[in-house]
Parts: structure tokens; sequence; C-alpha cells
């Protein structure tokens, strides 16, 4: 592609012309675009016009100008939340990042055993995140979950009610689900890289683990940058499981910012001060959208096998 | 590859693409809800019970025999339509008739001007109903909503073979309770179930203690919005008195990673682990269909103890009284008639009262006792002669209070559960809400 377009622009005069003619139409963005206009432009600027009034969904929206700015950034019990919500995230990538990658390189392996185990890694993918809360909510059950029917005392833990060990629970059950995906990518990310640098590092005389640092990891950069991309936008605005797994009704240990705003706007009614929380968290997962595809260099998407 | 597209081609994408983006705002813009014909009355109700037993069939029976007062129902399930029904009144498109738990919520749909008053209409219907539930439907003296379904007040729980095997009696009393903690405990068994997990099961606690303390006048006060009402001494008190039961180990552990939608806190009882329960009498339902023999034999019930000194009467009880039916003021009035018809004289008709107590359920109804000793038994008599006898009714508080309070108080009183904060702190930061 890169190579067509460059012997294009090499014809001189009217080359912008041709250039135009060549690829798809502009107007195929259409539907796309259309799309993200009615679903994700005008909900956000209906939700920055909400975030400056009083509203409880029955009567019309009050106009109040900053105030629940003012309230929502000094509340402690909001700030808590964007606290818990980038210990998740870091906390979510600190272990999702290693597991998924080690288990990527592993299972691109053409090994038979590694197909089928791959395979069953792949599964807690499946389940939608209503049922995999469920099933934990049963599991991590004081009385009758898996403490109870293994008789194993260590497990009787207060795993959902204990403030401190419910976010590392949380994190556990999110890594649980997620870890197959990014494995996925890995997997995909190593299938891609040629034989020949292998084979000529081993000519050269490195290990499996001089192998892995000095080419494997290198060559996965883009994947690398495409997961934790996925990973950090995913754990800002997680969700599902923490809301099946507490009922609704988060304590002070889960109630991440997504879950407060909606706690904020469905529970409490008020509208005005979830949107605030909506605004910040969308500023939030561009920011960091931004900033990683900045430093990763990942929008030039240089190809890494020049020369080969 | 490169592709080459003549420019008609191209037009012809265009209109193509735009026409799929056009076909895409006309569904977004066209998926309000309430489209029947314009003199019938629509319904919007639960799924489960309410669908299976109590409106379904009624409403058929309605429809056949009342050709030209339609009332067309919907069926949502209970949280879907929390959230939807609010958005609904809100923009104008709710269904002629809309479900509620009265409270706070009908308080700020009358606020609003969103529900019609039915004061004359309903002036005849009135008499059948138990008082102290009907006037939940009241505000300032006119009424909005009128009673629709069973009422289900919080009751007092207890497995029979625990607690006789453990040698205590069924506490009667506050003091007594705390004298059965280190029995049962002895026993092995923890003496209360309770759902910590989902919140609302410790409000059931906080509910009956502030009740019996300091009577329905220290709620009363927080609900006309007088400043600092949370730290009246009763409140602090019978918060006092549930960190109390907390350290002396009253209830299971791990109760705040024990749900009530798993009904792990039902389980708890049958299954002998735990010796006594307070939840609503909802869960009967649950008790005869997850451990029939026990409902029967094992199980029993009675009202929250008294605590001695206290200024609230021993009669007094806590819970839902009722579901209510309210008529939107944004429907036409050939609607309106419809719905009002169908609410006076085919709610709680007879076959309606007659189904809802074979399931088991107590209708709000006046002079049913034989009705219901015959087919509820006994745990319908006593729900319907506590509700009956009651001196004062009160409306579970997150019902009663405005949505930010209740959610406010689901959280504090999760942390005074859990000792994070005391009594006078739960106090202050509850004051802040009053208002809101």
């Amino acid at each position: 592609m890169t190579a067509t377009r460059q012997l294009h622009g090499a014809g001189g005069a009217g080359a912008a012309a041709m250039r135009r003619r060549t690829g798809p139409s502009g107007w195929m963005v259409a539907p796309a675009l259309g799309f993200f206009l009615v679903f994700a432009i005008i909900p956000l600027i209906v939700a920055l016009y909400l975030s400056f009034t009083r509203w409880d969904a029955i009567t019309d929206p009050a106009w109040v100008g900053l105030d629940n700015w003012a309230s929502v950034l000094v509340d402690p019990v909001a700030i808590d939340a964007l606290v818990l919500t980038l210990k998740v995230i870091v906390i979510s990538w600190v272990v999702q990042t290693p597991i998924s990658l080690l288990l990527g390189t592993w299972t691109a392996g053409k090994q038979r055993n590694r197909a089928v185990l791959g395979a069953i890694f792949f599964l807690p993918l499946l389940l939608s995140s209503a049922a995999t809360a469920i099933a934990f909510k049963a599991i991590l059950d004081p009385n009758f979950g898996l403490s109870a029917s293994l008789g194993i005392p260590f497990l009787k833990q207060d795993w959902l009610g204990n403030q401190q060990l419910v976010l590392f629970v949380v994190i556990f059950i999110i890594a649980w689900q997620f870890v197959p995906f990014h494995t996925l990518l890995f997997q995909g990310g190593v299938r891609q890289i040629p034989a020949s640098l292998y084979e000529a590092a081993e000519i050269d005389g490195a290990g499996t683990i001089k192998q892995f640092f000095h080419i494997t990891l290198p060559q996965l950069r883009y994947t690398l940058v495409t997961s934790s991309t996925l990973m950090i936008i995913g754990s800002l605005t997680y969700f599902d499981v923490i809301f099946v797994l507490t009922g609704g009704v988060p304590s002070a240990g889960t109630r991440i910012l997504p879950i407060l705003m909606y706690v904020t706007g469905f529970s409490a009614s008020q509208f005005g001060q979830a949107s605030v929380m909506a605004i910040i968290l969308a500023v939030i997962g561009l920011a960091i959208a931004l900033l990683l595809t900045k430093l990763s260099g990942f929008a030039k998407m240089d190809s890494q096998q020049e020369g080969l | 590859m490169t592709l080459r597209t003549s420019p008609r081609r191209r037009t012809r994408m265009a209109a193509v693409a735009l026409g799929v983006s056009a076909l895409m705002l006309g569904a977004t813009a066209c998926s309000s809800g309430g489209g029947a014909p314009s003199g019938s009355a629509t319904l919007w109700g639960l799924t489960g019970t309410d669908e299976d037993t109590v409106l379904g069939p009624s409403l058929k029976e309605w429809n056949a025999a009342n050709a030209d007062g339609q009332v067309a129902p919907t069926y949502f399930q209970n949280d879907a339509y929390k959230t939807k029904i609010r958005t609904a009144v809100g923009a104008g498109s709710a269904p002629t008739i809309i479900y509620s738990w009265a409270g706070g919520t009908l308080n700020s749909y009358v606020d609003a001007g969103k529900v019609a008053d039915i004061t004359s209409e309903t002036a005849d219907a009135k008499g059948k109903f138990l008082e102290s539930v009907w006037n939940q439907g009241v505000i300032d003296d006119k009424v909005y909503a009128v009673p629709m379904n069973a009422t289900t007040p919080i009751m007092f729980y207890y497995n029979k073979d625990v607690l006789k095997s453990a040698g205590v009696e069924v506490p009667t009393t506050f003091d007594e309770i705390v004298d059965a903690i280190p029995k049962l405990k002895a026993a092995g068994v923890a003496p209360f179930s309770l759902a910590g997990a989902s919140k609302w099961p410790s409000l059931m606690w906080e509910e009956y203690l502030v009740d019996r303390v300091a009577g329905p006048e220290a709620f009363n006060k927080i609900m006309a919005g007088e400043a600092d009402a949370w730290s009246d001494p009763g409140i602090i008190e019978a918060n006092e008195k549930i960190q109390e039961l907390v350290k002396a180990g009253a209830f299971v552990d791990g109760y705040a990673s024990v749900t009530a939608d798993s009904n792990a806190d039902v389980a708890l009882l049958y299954t002998g682990k735990a010796a006594m329960m307070l939840q609503g009498a909802w869960v009967m339902t649950t008790f005869k269909q997850q451990a029939a023999e026990f409902a029967e034999k094992g199980l029993g019930y009675t009202t929250f103890p008294a605590v001695t000194g206290g200024k609230g009467d021993p009669s007094n009880i806590v819970g839902n009284p009722s579901g209510y039916f309210s008529i939107s003021a944004a429907a036409t009035k050939e609607q309106k008639a419809s719905a009002l018809k169908y609410l006076t004289d085919g709610v709680f008709d007879k076959g309606y009262i007659d189904r809802m107590v074979k399931a088991g359920q107590v209708p709000p109804i006046t002079d049913i006792d034989a009705e219901i000793a015959d087919a509820g038994g006994d745990f319908g008599t006593t729900v319907y002669d506590l509700t009956k006898n009651a001196k004062n009714f009160q409306m579970s508080w997150d019902q009663a209070l405005p949505p930010a309070q209740a959610t406010a108080l689901l959280t504090n009183l999760d942390q005074l559960f859990n000792l994070q904060i005391t009594p006078e702190e739960f106090s202050d930061n509850m004051n802040k809400t009053i208002g809101q």
C-alpha cells in the first residue's frame, strides 16, 4: 500500500488529483460517522450540558452553572472513587500484562498440548460478565461457597465485605475474565514474528530467555500498546462485574468512578453530578489513549520488519 | 488493491451511506414507548409474582369484560422498571397507570405535577382498604395513588429447632436478644442471619430499633426536613444498639459478604446455621420454594421485640405497605377514564383478592380474616393481624426518602454496621443530606 502511494506521488503535477481518485470514496465513512455522531458526540454534548444543571429526570433541568463541578471536585467520596479507579487501572495492568504476555508467547507454539490448553484458557472470555459475577458471588459466599464445600478454612474470608480485600477480589475476577483476550492478542502477535529472526539468534548463540527479551518483546511492541490501551480504557470504565457482585449497592471498597456515576445518577437521581463524573471519565480516557499513542509512536505504525 | 470508482458510482455509494445514517437516526427518533390505541389505558407492571398471579390474570379478565375500557399491560423486570419509569415520567411518555412504591418517588411525581389528583374518584373505594396502607398514597389530603398489591411488613423469623437446642426462648425484648447471643454462639450457630452486602436488609434493623427506642416521630422529623433531625438522641441510641450487636457477634460471620438476591440469608436460617433473621414477609415464598418442610414445621415468625423503656409502641411495624397505582397527568381523557374504572372496580375485586390469598399473599383489605385463615394459614393470619393492629406502619426508609438521601443512607448504614463510623458520625453525615 505504502509503495503504491509513493509511486503515485512521484507523478509530479496532478498527483493530488490522482491520489484522490485512488482508494474508496470518503463517503464510505458516512455511516460510521453517523453512528459516532448519534451515539457518542451528541450524548457527550448532552452530558456536558447536564453537568451544569440540577436534574432529577422528572422535572426540567435547572441551570446551576458550576455548582455540580464545584461539589464533585471536592467531594471526598468522588475523590476516593477516582483514586480507586486509578488503583484498579494500575494493578490490573501490572497483573494482566505479564500473564497474558507469557501465556500468549507460550500458546503461540505449534505443539498440540499448547493448542488444547490455549483453547481451554480461552473459555472465560465466552462467559457473559453477569454470569461470571454471579458465579464468583456463589463461590466466594462465606457460608455456602468454596470454603464450605472444600472444607478449607483459609478460603472462609469476608471476600466481598472486607473493604481492603474486595479490591483484589475484583481485580482477580477482571483478570480471570480478560487475560484470555489479551493472551489471544499476544499469541497472534508472536505468530507474526518471522522465524528467520529466531534462527539468526540461535546461530548467534542466544537462549530461549535472551530470544524472548531481544526478539519477542521488541517485536510485540505495538501489540503491547494495543493491549495496554484496551486494558486501561477497559479498567477505567469497568462496571458490570462489580455491579452484579455487590448487588447494585457497592461499598466504599468497590466504588470506582463508573459505579459512583451510576449510583449518583440512577439511584440518587442526581443526573447533574453524575454527568460531571461522566465527563471526567471521558476526558481521562481520551487523555490516556492519546498519551499512549503519542509516547509509543503508535500513530506512525512503522513496520518492524524492514530489511527482512 | 486499488479501487477505481466512476463519479456516478461514487454518488450512488454516498446515497446508500446517507440512507443508512438516516435510517439509523429515524430508528432512534421513534423508539419511545407507550404505543397503544388512544382510547385504551396503558400500564407498566413488574414481571414475576405481579405478572403471574396478580395483574396478568386480573387484566385478562378485565379486558374480556370491558371492551370500551381496555388496559394494555407491559411488564418489566424490577430494576429495569425503576430506571425506565423515572425517565418516562419525566419525559411525559409515561403509561396511563404508573406503578410505584409511593414514598419519595410519588412525592417527586406530585411536586412536578406528573400524576393526577384522584381524591373524589376514589372516595368510594377508600373504605375497603386498611387505613395505614391507604394513607401512603395520600399527600396533603389528596389521593394520588391507590394500593394494588400485597402488604409485606418486615418479620422476625426464627428457626424453632435451633433455638430449642440452644435453650433459648424467642426474644420479646432487646435485652433478651443480647442475652441470647452468647448462648447461641456457644451452641455453634450464628444468632442472626443478615445479608449485609445488599445493604437494605441492614436498614430493617435501623428502622425497627429507631421506632422502638424513639417512636415514629424521629423519622417523621427527618421526612419533614427538620435541620439536624438525624441527631435525635433516639436515633443515636438505636445506632449504639446496632454496634453493640455487631461487637457481640450477633450477625453471622462474613455477613458483609452475604447477599439477599441469591437468598443466602434465607438459606442460613433453614440450614440451621443461623437462629434468627429480620426479613420482609416476601421471603416466605423463598422458604416455601427452597425448604417446604422447614417452612411448614421449623420456621417461626413474630414481630420485632420491644425495647424496654423505649417510646415506640411494640405493635408498630415497618416494611412495604403495598405497591401503588397512580394515573399519569399526561394521559388523554379517555385513557384516564379507562384507567380509573380499572383502579376502582378491577383492582382488588373478588377474583383479584382470591388469587392473591391463594398464592399466600396478604391484600391490604378490611374484613378478609376468614379467607386468609383458610388459604394463607398461620403465616398469612400473622401478617394480616400485624398490619391490621399496627399503631403505625412505617414505609421502608429507602422508599420513603427522596432518592439522594436514600442512597446516602444505605452507604452510611453499611459503614455503621462495619464499625467504620460511630453513631455520631452517622448522624452528622446524614444531617448533611437533609434538603437534597
